[in-house]
């Protein structure tokens, strides 16, 4: 609706050079990702870390991953599944 | 002991033979000492675009097989006198090369010389491998499109991870009308994506076709725009500030970008 709107009001929504731009963007974050096959490896245990603080999970069906959204965006999908919480967690101020 | 630069793209046809031809000029006509080496084994194009073709006597398989010596495979450019072709070989394939040995020549020229430019073939296989091993520093040639851009993006992650890192970029065949028009690339896009220095831009120009024609690179004609353009890089990459020029800016390329890389910082 939005979109036809904009178009309805001769809104410019499609130069040729924000498609190209957008299009590279998305493309070059799974070229990167791939670029290097660590990289999943080494973000997961830094969430592990991290997470660990707070929490006790189970880093065996851990799933880290990117997709793509259908407003073409790209988001990091985690699903962590959790064993319990821990006990006064929450680090001092 | 001089430079040795490369140039290099991932993606082919964006122009990396015809900039070596250009800077390598460029350096002569500022009085500096300079050879091309023509990496592209198998695919010799330099030579053609230099108009040295017919004085190819030995090439760079002959000095790494140890044919000839160094000093008999370089032919010496028809009008500057410190400007000289090291050709490749046309009838053997890149893996006729190491990058051990690559990085000997490389390192052998530069005692001799200013600036040691190679022009890397297309792709990143063992051809990309050897023009690279002896560099010091890479150029990276791109147009403003989704697959070069893509590709250059491919490429400075490769040289980052053989320890070539700050590679300095060159877009290549920018036309002025269509970045107003919004339906090219501009340069502040292609920078923020790739996160690298600017070094220079070079307009799309129909003079580097009849100059190729020629054999005789763009840079020295005057009336040629991708000349000064050529001519600003070179000053660049010998240290000096060089702000861009009025067809530059005048596209309006520079929303954010207040200030162009020199080569030699960072
Ligand atoms: N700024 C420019 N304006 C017009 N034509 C250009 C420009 N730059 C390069 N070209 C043309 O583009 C073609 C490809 O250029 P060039 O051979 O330098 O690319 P390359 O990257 O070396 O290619 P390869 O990957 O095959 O080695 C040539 O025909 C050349 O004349
Ligand atoms: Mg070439």
């Amino acid at each position: 609706m939005f979109d036809l709107l904009q178009k309805l009001f001769g809104r410019e929504t499609s130069k040729s050079k924000d498609i190209a731009k957008e299009r590279l963007r998305l493309v070059l974050v799974h070229d990167r990702v791939n670029v290097s096959p660590q990289f999943m490896e080494v973000l997961k245990e830094d969430m592990i870390k991290a997470i660990s603080n707070y929490m006790e999970i189970n880093e065996k069906d851990m799933e880290v991953t990117l997709t793509q959204t259908n407003t073409s965006q790209v988001a990091l999908v985690a699903n962590i599944p959790v064993n319990r919480m821990k006990r006064g967690a929450l680090p001092a101020e | 002991m001089g430079e040795v630069i490369v140039i290099t793209s991932g993606k082919g046809g964006v122009g990396k033979t015809t900039t070596t031809a250009n800077l390598g000029t460029g350096f002569a006509l500022m009085g500096k000492k300079v050879v091309l080496i023509d990496a592209d084994i198998g695919l010799r194009n330099l030579d053609v675009v230099m108009g040295l073709e017919n004085r190819i006597v030995y090439d760079l398989v002959d000095v790494t097989e140890g044919n000839c010596r160094l000093k008999q495979a370089l032919i010496r450019d028809k009008r500057y006198e410190t400007l000289y072709l090291l050709p490749a070989a046309q009838t053997r394939d890149k893996n006729a090369v190491s990058p051990d040995q690559m990085q000997k020549l490389c390192k052998d020229l530069a005692q001799d010389f200013d600036y040691v430019l190679i022009d890397c073939p297309a792709g990143i296989e063992q051809g990309f491998k050897n023009a690279i091993a002896g560099a010091d520093r890479a150029v990276i040639v791109t147009t403003p499109e989704v697959s070069a851009v893509r590709d250059a993006d491919r490429i400075i992650g490769l040289l980052e991870a053989e320890g070539k890192s700050n590679p300095k970029l060159i877009v290549n065949r920018i036309r002025p009308h269509m970045v107003k028009k919004g339906d090219m690339m501009d340069i502040d896009d292609i920078i923020e994506i790739l996160a690298v220095d600017l070094l220079g831009i070079i307009p799309e120009d129909e003079y580097i076709v009849i100059s190729t024609n020629r054999g005789e690179p763009a840079v020295v004609n005057p009336a040629s725009a991708a000349s000064t353009a050529y001519k600003n890089i070179v000053r660049r990459m010998m240290g000096e500030n060089v702000p861009l020029m009025s067809m530059e800016a005048e596209s309006g390329f520079f929303g954010r970008l207040k200030k162009i890389f020199g080569f030699k910082e960072g």
